[in-house]
């Protein structure tokens, strides 16, 4: 049933999308039979797969750097009362701070390198993800911390069994926000300052004039998402919430 | 007063301990007081609710360090902790809230203690699947299974109907029995410790003073109905004669 209820409103997407571009024409919208093509013809050449997976690389290392980081910040914040105040005001500097800006400043200090867009696309996530895990680390619950101290747990024990699993529903929706708003980052990045991946490959069409192109890269992309979202995150989720009491 | 025997005691001196309230000000919840338990003893803290009995309990278990006094505890002060709310790590299983507290208990050791409990059908259960009477004995079997030198249960059975809190109150008793160990029990009920311990202090309130320190001779198991009773009007004779 649900199965059914998902794929009818693709199907009715595809009908919209198909009835639009009878009359805007081909070339502003194209059908999604010439997306499908031109999917299809990247794929052959092995210029989608490759530029893909480049893009990919650069969401996997700069989502994990931002939530390692922002996880370190979060709970240091949340805990010790001297880093939420000198820590704060940075945050919300980097919170207010509009992403061009940071992309555009990477870019003129560090050059048009990897490690400048990385950085940038860190830098961008960073705030909203110690914000979320600073709430979580805020709500830590104080008698189990006792508990774990009049046990002697060492540190690693309550981090791992303590404190971890209380943030779990915070780094979820840390990772949830973050992961698509770090590819969409990503793709401005790519789009001012590197020679592949998804961001350049529409920034060549938009020249080009291409929506074809454009439309083929960006749906190729956010199936990949999608794939990542439901092969990855929610099986994760399912693990850490495993305790939970079922409701009938 | 030296003595053999003195290492493994339980000395407690309080010169002082208060709050700073919100509004300002401070407010005194522990007098001066003074307690030993000897190794081995079930010693008894009774009081009237909101006495300062938990207070004195965190600071014993090292938990609040803001206070003018002394501590010591038995040996190397290994603790097992029984606190009013089991405080069970919700998304571990029975067996690994266990575990994680006392990684070095043996199999059997667990097993034993398990099945003294009657734990043993629940040990993959998580928290959430327990009744409070069992949530109370996994904390109960955490406190054993770290084999502490002093062992502190805080109300252990608070809110629990009456025939479950004897039931595991014979539980407790058994699991001493096998294990000797120094214990301290707050209660605010006489009745419920006057079968357990072998020594009980009296408190009163604002702030918490030892009223009166009275050792039980007989062992637990040799203890009559009529000693009983015996020891509750002595108990209560203090009670009143000391103004609250």
């Amino acid at each position: 049933m649900n199965l059914a209820l998902r794929l009818a409103s693709i199907a009715l997407l595809l009908a919209v999308w198909f009835t639009c571009s009878q009359f805007a024409g081909p070339r502003l919208l194209p059908s999604p039979q010439a997306v499908g093509l031109a999917i299809v013809a990247e794929a052959r050449s092995g210029a989608l797969a490759f530029n893909l997976g480049v893009t990919l690389a650069r969401v996997a290392v700069s989502f994990s750097i931002a939530m390692a980081l922002g996880t370190v910040f979060g709970l240091a914040m949340g805990r010790i009362r001297l880093a939420d105040r000198i820590g704060d005001p940075w945050l919300v500097l980097l919170l207010n701070l509009p992403a061009l800006v940071i992309i555009v400043l990477a870019y003129i200090w560090a050059g048009l390198t990897e490690t400048a867009a990385l950085a940038a696309v860190v830098l961008n996530k960073l705030p909203l993800a110690t914000v979320t895990v600073r709430e979580g680390a805020r709500a830590l619950d104080r008698n189990l911390d006792e508990m774990a101290a009049v046990f002697r747990m060492s540190r690693w024990k309550r981090l791992r069994h303590v404190v971890l699993p209380q943030l779990s529903p915070y780094l979820a929706a840390a990772s949830r926000s973050g992961l698509s708003l770090v590819w969409k980052i990503v793709l401005i990045v790519e789009l001012l300052g590197r020679p592949n991946g998804v961001g350049f490959e529409i920034g060549v069409a938009f020249q080009l004039f291409d929506v074809t192109r454009i439309l083929a890269y960006a749906l190729a992309f956010v199936a990949v998402m999608l794939a990542v979202e439901t092969f990855l995150v929610q099986p994760f989720e399912r693990h850490v919430s495993r305790w939970r009491p079922r409701t009938a | 007063m030296s003595r053999a025997g003195d290492q493994e005691r339980l000395e407690v001196h309080i010169k002082h301990k208060s709050y700073r309230k919100a509004s300002g000000g401070e407010l005194q919840v522990l007098g001066a007081l003074s307690i030993a338990v000897a190794s081995g003893e079930i010693a008894a803290l009774v009081g009237p609710s909101g006495c300062g009995k938990t207070t004195l309990l965190r600071i014993i278990a090292g938990l609040d360090s803001d206070f003018e006094g002394t501590v010591r505890l038995p040996a190397h002060g290994r603790l097992g902790v029984v606190f009013q709310e089991p405080r069970l790590l919700p998304w571990r299983t029975v067996e690994e809230n266990v575990r994680l507290a006392a990684p070095q208990a043996s199999d059997a050791v667990l097993d034993g203690l398990f099945d003294t409990l009657g734990l043993s059908g629940h040990r993959r259960h998580y928290p959430g699947e327990l009744s409070l009477g069992l949530a109370r004995r996994t904390a109960l079997a955490r406190a054993f299974a770290v084999e502490p030198e002093l062992l502190v249960l805080d109300e252990p059975f608070v809110s629990l109907d009456a025939e479950l809190a004897t039931r595991l109150r014979a539980e407790l008793a058994e699991l001493v029995a096998r294990r000797p160990v120094t214990t301290l029990l707050v209660s605010h009920d006489v009745d419920e410790v006057i079968g357990l311990a072998d020594r009980v202090f009296l408190l009163t309130g604002n702030p918490a003073r030892v009223a009166a320190d009275v050792p039980i001779q007989n062992p637990r198991s040799a203890r009559t109905a009529d000693e009983v009773a015996a020891i509750r009007n002595e108990l209560s004779r203090k009670a009143i004669a000391v103004p609250v």
